[in-house]
């Protein structure tokens, strides 16, 4: 199941009686705890590369979390698209930019000091909100086959139930693009 | 074994990073960076509970990564979008720190 279930390509081991338990939990608080690290890096680090290449681990392991849910088609959209697009693309503007490490300013204390402080009270908020639930503290169900094929059932849902939705995206998506040639034809004054 | 709670917990932990992020950090690409670790805090949490709730054929609920599917769609094109408008925004200004654009300011 989840984690060592992605790992394993010995169809046996899904039907062996030995529990595998105790792997994806410790496989899951190690990504997890990976992702967290490297995503505060992107918010510590004061160099803009620095910061971009700790979102793009900090991506690979949201992936790995992703796969430990089962959901391999998320996961490996996950690492395309963001690990390899998006992320080329935040390179590539820093490098065009020629961004250097900031230079230390004087910072506004009450402003850093107030952000701060929205910012943990969110977080405390969201632990407590779910502290407080009956559902936070169960384990997830067995799947009912060891095996989703769910390339095929995203695909279903993706072209049966959403298939406006779908379109709606592509036309997006057309507007973004050229959205993009208009912005970087024209000078804005 | 990880309960759901758990899933969350990261997914909550991993948002308040990027929030902070954008409330904290004065740098536009760092910003951008920020909001989309939020957005991704936001894609966990929905596929943990796709896992949790399983439909009627013991399969996870693939309509809340169909909503994943569409997030990460919308957001590489917002990033596209973002990034020009950075990109022009520096052509015109010579920078990309926020307190240093305050023409709108009062």
């Amino acid at each position: 199941m989840g984690i060592a279930g992605a790992f394993s390509f010995h169809p046996i081991l899904h039907y062996s009686t030995t529990p595998l338990n105790l792997m994806p939990s410790f496989l899951f608080w190690l990504f997890a705890i990976v992702m967290l690290v490297f995503g505060a890096a992107v918010v510590i680090n004061r160099n803009p590369i620095a910061s971009a290449l700790s979102l793009v681990v900090c991506f690979l392991g949201l992936s790995a979390l992703f796969m430990s849910l089962d959901a391999f088609f998320i996961g490996i959209i996950q690492v395309l698209v963001y690990a390899g697009a998006v992320m080329v693309l935040f390179l590539f503007i820093i490098m065009l930019l020629d961004l250097r490490a900031e230079e230390r300013r004087k910072l506004n204390w009450i402003a850093f000091g107030g952000g701060f402080l929205v910012a943990f009270s969110l977080l405390v908020q969201i632990l407590a909100v779910i502290g407080s639930t009956r559902m936070a503290k169960q384990t997830f169900p067995p799947l009912a086959s060891p095996q989703t094929d769910d390339v095929r059932s995203v695909g279903l849902v993706l072209f049966g139930n959403y298939n406006l939705p779908f379109q709606v995206i592509a036309v997006l998506i057309l507007v973004a693009t050229i959205g993009v040639i208009v912005l970087s034809k024209r000078q804005l004054r | 074994m990880t309960t759901l709670g758990d899933y969350l917990t990261v997914s909550g932990v991993l948002f308040a990073i990027g929030f902070s992020g954008v409330l904290l950090r004065r740098n536009v690409i760092i910003i951008f960076m920020a909001l989309e670790l939020m957005l991704n805090a936001a894609n966990l949490s929905l596929v943990a509970f796709s896992r949790f709730r399983l439909g009627d054929d013991g399969l996870p609920n693939y309509n809340a990564q169909v909503l994943v599917f569409f997030i990460i769609t919308v957001a590489a094109a917002e990033v596209a979008v973002g990034l020009a408008i950075i990109v022009a925004l520096y052509r015109a200004r010579r920078t990309t720190h926020v307190e240093d654009i305050n023409s709108l300011k009062f």
